[in-house]
């Protein structure tokens, strides 16, 4: 949906804490989260209280004991230093998935925007023909020409998420350079990349950040989704995706905790990024609110 | 001129798919792994064997070859043989796309139904109303299907047992009663974000000036509902539906196998895992279509509901 022909407004040049405040309490309750998540994710490893791969098959699907919070798993592991060190894969790989969509989307709609004419035309129609494959389909294609694995599932999600990335932008992109501070910057013989790089994505930049953070939602569900169809991480690896699927048969079995919690986590972690995200997205537009 | 914009439509969508059945097919044919290695199971054959095997198979063709006689079998609804199976790969589509029909079928009809319907309610109710369903579906367009597949049945076929946690049922009812877990564990986040849209829109008309003109001028507020408020707010809800429904068709993958369901995307998984080329190429050429054909769809819809929208231009 392309918004009305004059932003106006740029909330650029302010600063990220104020417009954080700006989002309201939802939106910094969802940084809380966010930032919670972020720090286990890089040090849950070392905060996990037992050896996340150690399996003792007699404690399989034991609930809570001492010093075992959140109890073991099918294969008798704890659970809690699992979702600790699950924590890093879970976020790195959507982190991995949005830098690269956002960069190479960024590239390609500025470029388009500026260079209009034929490589836009170019541009827009093969963005169109990937939009014909979902990202859980090019992840599983991904599978089977690279085998299993994060990385495939990584690059396979970041070429589905590239279109959507880059048309959103490209409008926004398209309405900046129509803009008269850029054709006076024109006049003045600054270069298109000096342009670009110094005004123009600095003054997308409150779009940028909302798209890469609603992104990172959808990122996170469609890698702990392949990682439970076995295509993504691979166990024994922890990760919240793997975590449901290994721990699947216990829920039938009526002990659901395992996969619950790495459940809940995930809901956790993307609830805080679609609000924030929503939140950013009314500021980035203010005129659409 | 509408005949125009159907006829640019549906070149684009031809265009589309070929050069989609392009990619999928170059992916498969430059992975790495020997096709006959897949069949005899990593045993080494005699060379004549061999020679006959692939002969059978066009594995020493060129390239663009085997890509046309793929090409041109598809088209006929022949897609080859899977090489692991040693059977029609259409034959075993055939007999699973029904399953995940079914599924996404089922699953469209909640969100259409209960996604605009709750999204409605909210958007012309502001209120307790509003507020709970904005709330609830903040956090169910969070849940991701196979953590909603996990609850489900934990709680509707552990718990209290009134539906099966696995398999497809048979008959209509059977079918139903068994795809009803699965098709709300699909249908969840969609329907919330549906919802979500629909308030949104619905909101947005009723601050436009030409509805404040109509309830200031004292026209009933059914009318001006129905008339002003739904007919344009109708735009963004189809294209929010249209989208969350095409990605159904991916995502029911996740889905079936969350359930143990007969479908494709279950069987286009255990392809993938045991590297059943013919299937994976087959497969993924039949959910592309599918997926394509709704946005072509919801684009047609969507011109037909926005007189507005340039016709000559591209409707996307």
């Amino acid at each position: 949906m392309i918004a009305r022909a004059e932003p106006g407004v740029h909330l650029g040049r302010r600063s990220g804490l104020g417009i954080l405040r700006a989002t309201g309490p939802a939106g910094i309750g969802s940084a809380i989260v966010i930032s919670a998540a972020t720090f286990l994710a890089i040090f849950g490893r070392l905060l996990a209280p037992h050896d996340p791969n150690l399996g003792q098959l007699a404690y399989a699907y034991v609930g809570p004991l001492g010093g075992h919070p959140l109890g073991f798993d099918g294969q008798g592991r704890d659970v809690l230093s699992r979702l600790l060190a699950g924590a890093g894969t879970s976020m790195l790989g959507p982190l991995a998935v949005v830098v690269i969509s956002i960069a190479v989307g960024t590239l390609l709609a500025v470029s388009a925007a500026w260079r209009r004419g034929a490589y836009d035309a170019v541009v827009s129609s093969g963005l169109d023909v990937l939009f014909a494959f979902p990202g859980i389909l090019l992840a599983i294609l991904a599978a089977t020409v690279f085998g299993a694995g994060l990385l495939a599932a990584v690059l396979a999600l970041s070429v589905a998420y590239t279109p959507y990335v880059a048309r959103v932008l490209r409008g926004a992109a398209l309405r900046e350079r129509a803009q008269q501070y850029v054709a006076a910057l024109e006049v003045q013989g600054a270069s298109a990349i000096s342009i670009c790089l110094r005004h123009l994505i600095p003054n997308m930049l409150p779009l940028i950040v909302a798209q890469a953070t609603i992104l990172f939602g959808y990122a996170m569900v469609d890698l702990a989704a392949i990682s439970f169809l076995g295509l993504g991480v691979q166990p024994p690896n922890a990760d919240w995706g793997v975590m449901i699927s290994e721990n699947q048969s216990g829920v039938v079995q009526g002990y659901p905790l395992p996969a619950l919690v790495a459940g809940i986590c995930i809901v956790l972690v993307v609830v805080a990024f679609n609000v924030l995200g929503e939140r950013l997205y009314e500021q980035a537009q203010p005129e659409r609110v | 001129m509408r005949l125009r914009f159907l006829l640019r439509r549906l070149a684009m969508l031809a265009g589309t798919l070929l050069v989609s059945s392009f990619v999928i097919f170059s992916a498969l044919f430059l992975a790495p792994g020997n096709p006959i290695a897949v069949l005899s199971g990593g045993r080494s054959l005699p060379p004549d064997a061999v020679r006959i095997l692939e002969a059978r198979y066009h594995l020493n063709d060129p390239f663009l070859a085997q890509y046309w006689l793929w090409l041109k079998g598809a088209l006929h609804g022949d897609l080859g043989i899977s090489i692991a199976l040693r059977e029609d790969v259409s034959t075993l589509i055939a007999s699973r796309i029904g399953t995940t029909a079914a599924l996404v079928l089922y699953a469209s009809l909640l969100i259409l139904l209960i996604g605009i319907g709750l999204g409605l309610a909210a958007g012309l109710r502001p209120g307790l109303l509003d507020t709970s369903v904005l709330a609830v579906t903040a956090i169910s367009a969070a849940i991701p299907s196979f953590v909603a597949a996990i609850v489900l049945i934990l709680v509707f076929s552990v718990k209290v047992r009134w539906f099966p946690s696995l398999g497809n049922g048979q008959g209509v009812f059977g079918t139903i009663h068994h795809l009803t877990l699965p098709a709300v564990a699909l249908a969840i986040s969609s329907l919330a974000i549906v919802a979500r849209v629909t308030r949104a829109s619905v909101r947005e008309e009723f601050r436009r000036e030409h509805v404040q003109t109509a309830v200031s001028r004292g026209i009933p507020h059914r009318q001006v509902v129905m008339r002003h408020v739904l007919r344009n707010a109708a735009i963004p809800i189809t294209t929010v539906s249209g989208i969350t429904i095409a990605s159904l068709i991916a995502v029911s993958a996740v889905v079936e196998r969350a359930f143990s369901l007969n479908g494709l995307g279950a069987y286009l998984v255990a392809a993938a895992t045991s590297k059943d080329f013919a299937v994976v190429q087959g497969i993924s050429l039949v959910l592309v279509t599918a997926f394509v054909l709704v946005n072509v769809v919801v684009d047609v819809l969507y011109a037909v509901l926005d007189p507005r929208v340039d016709l000559g231009a591209r409707a996307r």
